[in-house]
C-alpha cells in the first residue's frame, strides 16, 4: 500500500467508526431525544408520571372551552387514535386554533388531566396562499396534517 | 478538463485564473438575489396560516441549507487535503469555515425570530434546533483548532480530521425532524414527493437558495485568494506580482531558503 492509499483507508475508517459510534449513541438515547409524547403514547402508559414532559397533538375541533372570567382554557389534543385533555391558564400563541398542531409542556394529573405550564404552536410544512387553502378545503383536498399521526417518528 | 483542475491546484495559477471570476460571480449573485427578494417580499402571497411572517423563510431556509452544504464542502476538501496532501484543498476548507459559521448563525437567529410569534418561544431544545447549534460549535471549533496550531500542515491535518468526524452531524440535522418528534416542522422542499409549498412561494425560495450558493462561492474565492497570498507571501510569484518593492522589506536572504519549502 502506498502512503496515499493508507491515508485513504484511515479517512474511511474514521468516517465509518464515528458513524457507527454515533448511531449506537443515538439509538441508546432514542427516548430522551423525543421532544414530545403523542396522546397514544400516554394512553399506552409510555409517558412519565410525576414529572413534567411534553405532549403533542392536534387541537380537536370544538373542544376548546374558555373560562369567561380568566385566561384559563381547556382543550383536547388528539393524534387520531387517542386523546388527552389539557388545562392551561396563560396566553396562547398566535397560531393556536382548532385543528392546529400544539405542544404542551406540563404534568399529567392522577385523574388523567394534563396541566400545562407552556403551550407552543407547531406549524406544519405546508405553505399556500389563503385562496388556495380555501379552495382545497372546499374540494376536500387539503393536505392531511400527518404531524401527529401514528407512531413516534 | 483534468489539466484545468490540476492547474487550479497550483497556487499561482489559482490566483491568476480566479481573479477574473469574482466580478462575474457577484453579478450572478445579484441576478438571483434581486428577483428572489422582489418575488419573495412583494409578489408571493401571504401564507394561509402564518400571514406575512412566513417570508422570513426566504432567508432562514437558504441559510440553513448553506450551513449544511458548506460543512460537507469543508469535510470533503479537508479529506482531499488529507489524502493527497494538497495545499489548495486546505485553503479552501479553512476559507469556507467562517462563511459556514455565519450562515449557521443566521439560520439560528432568523429561526428564533420566526419561532417567537409562530411557536410562542424563541428557542426549544428539540433535536433539529440542538443539532444545528452543535453545527455552529463545530464550525467555531474548526476555526479555533486551525488557528491554534502554528505549523500549517499540522493545522490542516488536525482541522480536516475534526471536519470529517463532525460531518456525522449533517445527516442528523437533516433527518432529525423525521426520526424524532420535534417542534420544528418536517421538510417542505427536500422530500421525495411534491414540495408542500405553492409554486408562487417556492420560486422565490429557489432563487434565494441559488443566490446564497453563488454568494458562498464568490466570498470563498475572495477569502481563498487572500489566504493564498498570505501563505505564499515569501514565494517568488507573489513578490513578482506586487513588484519587488513590497517584498524587499521582508529581507532577501529569507526568500532563498523559503523557496525550497514551498
Amino acid at each position: 500500500m502506498t502512503p496515499r492509499q493508507r491515508r485513504m483507508v484511515w479517512v474511511s475508517l474514521i468516517v465509518v467508526g464515528v458513524s457507527i459510534a454515533t448511531f449506537l449513541a443515538l439509538a441508546a438515547f432514542q427516548k430522551n431525544l423525543l421532544y414530545f409524547y403523542t396522546p397514544s403514547q400516554i394512553a399506552s402508559g409510555e409517558a412519565p408520571t410525576g414529572y413534567a414532559f411534553r405532549v403533542g397533538g392536534l387541537v380537536e375541533n370544538g373542544s376548546v372551552k374558555r373560562d369567561p372570567g380568566s385566561l384559563a382554557v381547556r382543550f383536547t389534543l388528539t393524534d387520531g387514535a387517542a386523546r388527552v385533555t389539557v388545562f392551561y391558564d396563560d396566553i396562547l400563541p398566535d397560531l393556536f386554533r382548532e385543528g392546529q398542531g400544539i405542544i404542551a409542556i406540563g404534568q399529567l394529573q392522577p385523574d388523567g388531566l394534563f396541566k400545562a405550564s407552556q403551550v407552543l404552536a407547531k406549524h406544519d410544512e405546508n405553505y399556500m396562499p389563503p385562496e388556495v387553502a380555501d379552495a382545497l378545503k372546499k374540494s376536500g383536498k387539503m393536505p392531511p396534517v400527518d404531524e401527529f399521526k401514528g407512531e413516534a417518528r | 478538463m483534468w489539466a484545468f483542475f490540476h492547474k487550479l491546484a497550483s497556487p499561482k495559477h489559482f490566483y491568476r485564473i480566479t481573479g477574473s471570476w469574482i466580478p462575474w460571480l457577484w453579478a450572478v449573485t445579484l441576478l438571483f438575489m434581486i428577483p428572489g427578494l422582489y418575488l419573495g417580499l412583494w409578489v408571493a402571497p401571504p401564507d394561509y396560516q402564518q400571514g406575512d411572517s412566513f417570508r422570513i423563510m426566504y432567508v432562514h431556509v437558504p441559510a440553513a441549507w448553506m450551513s449544511l452544504f458548506i460543512y460537507v464542502f469543508m469535510a470533503v476538501t479537508g479529506g482531499i487535503g488529507l489524502i493527497w496532501n494538497m495545499k489548495m484543498a486546505d485553503i479552501m476548507a479553512a476559507s469556507s469555515a467562517p462563511v459556514g459559521a455565519s450562515f449557521t448563525f443566521l439560520a439560528l437567529v432568523t429561526g428564533a425570530i420566526w419561532g417567537k410569534p409562530m411557536w410562542g418561544t424563541w428557542w426549544v431544545w428539540d433535536a433539529r434546533l440542538t443539532s444545528e447549534l452543535i453545527l455552529l460549535f463545530l464550525y467555531l471549533g474548526y476555526i479555533a483548532l486551525h488557528s491554534a496550531i502554528d505549523d500549517p500542515r499540522t493545522a490542516a491535518r488536525a482541522a480536516a480530521i475534526l471536519a470529517i468526524v463532525g460531518s456525522v452531524n449533517i445527516p442528523i440535522i437533516h433527518y432529525s425532524v423525521e426520526w424524532w418528534n420535534t417542534l420544528h416542522q418536517g421538510p417542505t422542499v427536500t422530500r421525495l414527493d411534491k414540495p408542500a409549498i405553492h409554486p408562487s412561494m417556492l420560486w422565490p425560495l429557489l432563487l434565494m437558495a441559488g443566490a446564497f450558493q453563488v454568494y458562498f462561492f464568490t466570498v470563498l474565492l475572495m477569502r481563498a485568494r487572500s489566504e493564498l497570498l498570505w501563505r505564499e507571501r515569501r514565494a517568488r510569484w507573489v513578490r513578482e506580482l506586487f513588484g519587488n518593492s513590497a517584498g524587499t522589506t521582508v529581507s532577501n536572504t529569507q526568500s532563498n531558503s523559503d523557496k525550497a519549502v514551498t
